[in-house]
């Protein structure tokens, strides 16, 4: 069943994510509408959009994390290189050893830095060089130096910052294919930001990047494609969130065809 | 401090002298508690050294800890029979509540029942803690040690060879003060457990899953780990209270004076023999009494350090 995902990984197309049609709903909320994007391979692509629009819902359907999620369900497909995502005989742990993860919140393990990294490459049976592989990926998240005297701290020790580095590092250690990162900056101070949009733009030379993020300035400098996603409220009241707008990032930020994209890219939206 | 702008809020920015002195009182409260429950202990175990002071003089402290000899007649007293009674039984409830405690509360703590399942069964779990440990006495005696007769009488004659099954079953004896006691510290394990479980941040939870880990990857590699603090804790207060136990222990292990390697035959622990002398014991007797006392203190602060040791020794992580 498994070999379907990396069979279908082995015909690289230029296309990582096509989502055809797709609803998600929590219960009876349905919480996005319609989602039909493309994700291209070794670019960032950029979800901007305002608070509770489906952002993260939409992304963590990317790595099916929503599965965690009871309520959760959703129609439409979602195709991962030509593969769909949801179909019933592709497993979820398979899908998010190939697709990572960074959240919002930095969220290291209790453990050393050492087996933060060590975690992933173990759960996949690596037999190579443990220590090189951590030196790469510490090196890969930029903090090398900035750790590699205490490789046994707690990672949970860190600053804020060095802990979501720390995190991708973590996530780069098992050499996904792409990488999901749900606002990775929210937490972080200016310098730290910019070390990490430095950090993307050479993680695209590897993965591809799909990032969720607030600012609007980290939007159109880090990314090559942006999807607005707005809200819309039903007769019931409730709000479901839809993709407005999704083109190359300079078309978004310079000459969006919606009006409500000039809007929010402006500053200018409610 | 004079407000730097002219604000109309009818807030006041000033700390009350009430609210000083409450904060301030609080902290002195606490402290002293604190230190009271230090001194309180100290007293105690000041207060039985003191009273066991003639034994120790008498008998020793290798002596009285190896000789399995207790003879009021005679006025000689060695405490191997009892120590060893309180060790064993303690050590087979551990061995049987701890998998299981953990276990129930892993299930409870997953989402592995639906919720409609789960409540009822976390609360019949607690209740557990509720019953009266005379109550497991008389249910030990009359319903646990009949239904088990047959088994172990089995067990005996078909692995008598072994020491520890040597000796026939009777109503009454190490195995089946065990078992209720094991029965007894399940909900203090369990419900420690489960709280240490649930208090794991969610986020480590999803971090696991987003680099491709199982849910039994997870559990066994990041939730318990960071949880497992609380985990020996749990396990810890347990084995104090089956140390502790005597009401329920004296009624099922048989109260006898002689140490067997058996499981089926009867034995003693520290705080039955306690029990069922205190009360008419006098002179020597008694401070050999307070001695054993001393003793069983003494192991159950052992087992704290030993606690303590063993969290900080887990807690460090391996590279
Ligand atoms: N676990 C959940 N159960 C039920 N509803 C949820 C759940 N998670 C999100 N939602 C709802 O789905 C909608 C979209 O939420 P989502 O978190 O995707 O928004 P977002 O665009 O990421 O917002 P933000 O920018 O504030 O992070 C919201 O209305 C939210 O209330
Ligand atoms: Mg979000």
């Amino acid at each position: 069943m498994t070999t379907n995902l990396q069979t279908s990984t082995k015909t690289n197309t230029d296309v990582v994510f096509r989502t055809e049609n797709v609803n998600i709903y929590y219960g009876d909320f349905k919480a996005v509408r319609d989602v039909n994007i493309e994700v291209p391979r070794h670019a960032i692509t950029a979800f901007i959009g305002p608070s509770g629009c489906g952002k993260s819902t939409v992304l963590r359907c990317f790595n099916r994390l929503n599965d965690l999620i009871k309520s959760f369900h959703l129609d439409g497909k979602i195709l991962y290189h030509g593969q769909d995502l949801y179909a019933s005989d592709i497993d979820a742990v398979e899908v998010r050893r190939q697709i990572g993860m960074v959240f919002q919140q930095p969220n290291p393990f209790p453990k050393t830095i050492y087996d933060n990294i060590a975690f992933g490459p173990r759960l996949l049976g690596y037999k190579g060089d443990m220590d090189e592989l951590v030196e790469n990926s510490l090196r890969g998240a930029a903090m090398w130096d900035d750790v590699k005297d205490k490789l046994k701290a707690l990672g949970t020790d860190l600053s804020g910052g060095q802990q979501q580095r720390l995190c991708i590092a973590r996530a780069i250690a098992v050499q996904p294919e792409v990488l999901l990162m749900d606002e990775p900056c929210a937490a972080l101070d200016p310098i730290s930001t910019l070390k990490i949009e430095d950090l993307m733009q050479e993680l695209k030379e590897k993965y591809t990047l799909v990032i969720v993020t607030h600012n609007m300035q980290q939007a159109s400098r880090a990314s090559d494609f942006t999807a607005f996603f707005n809200v819309q409220a039903n007769e019931k009241g409730q709000r479901t969130g839809y993709i407005e707008e999704h083109d190359r990032t300079e078309v978004i930020f310079q000459s969006p065809k919606q009006k409500a994209t000039q809007e929010y890219v402006s500053g200018r939206f409610g | 401090m004079a407000p730097a702008v002219e604000r109309n809020t009818g807030m006041s920015y000033e700390r009350t002298q009430t609210s000083r002195v409450v904060d301030n009182g609080f902290k002195w409260l606490t402290w002293l508690f604190g230190v009271g429950i230090g001194v309180t202990l100290l007293a105690i175990a000041l207060q039985v050294a003191i009273d066991a002071w003639p034994a120790i003089q008498k008998f020793g402290i290798f002596d009285f800890i190896t000789v399995a000899r207790w003879n009021p007649v005679e006025d000689i007293y060695g405490a191997w029979t009892q120590i060893y009674g309180t060790l064993i039984t303690s050590f087979i409830a551990l061995l049987i509540a701890v998998p299981i405690g953990v276990g129930v509360a892993i299930i409870l703590s997953e989402d592995f029942l639906p919720e409609r399942l789960r409540q009822p069964l976390v609360f019949m779990v607690e209740l557990l803690a509720a019953i009266p440990s005379v109550v497991y006495g008389l249910w030990g005696m009359f319903v646990l040690a009949p239904l088990l007769q047959g088994p172990m009488t089995w067990l005996h004659q078909n692995f008598g060879w072994i020491p520890l099954f040597s000796t026939p079953p009777t109503g009454r004896g190490i195995y089946i003060a065990s078992l209720v006691l094991a029965i007894m510290i399940l909900p203090i394990i369990s419900s420690i457990s489960r709280d240490s479980l649930a208090s794991v941040n969610p986020a480590l939870r999803q971090a696991a899953y987003g680099l491709g880990a199982t849910r039994w990857e997870t559990l066994i590699q990041v939730i318990i780990p960071t949880a497992i603090s609380g985990i020996i804790g749990g396990v810890m207060l347990a084995l104090g209270r089956a140390m502790g136990e005597t009401m329920a222990v004296t009624m099922l292990i048989g109260n006898s004076p002689r140490p067997s390697p058996s499981l089926f035959a009867q034995g003693s622990t520290i705080s039955a023999l306690l029990a069922n002398q205190f009360a008419e014991a006098s002179g020597l007797q008694v401070a050999a009494l307070m001695y054993a006392a001393l003793i069983l203190f003494v192991l159950t602060l052992i087992v704290n350090v030993l606690a303590e040791y063993i969290v900080k020794k887990v807690e460090i992580k391996k590279l």
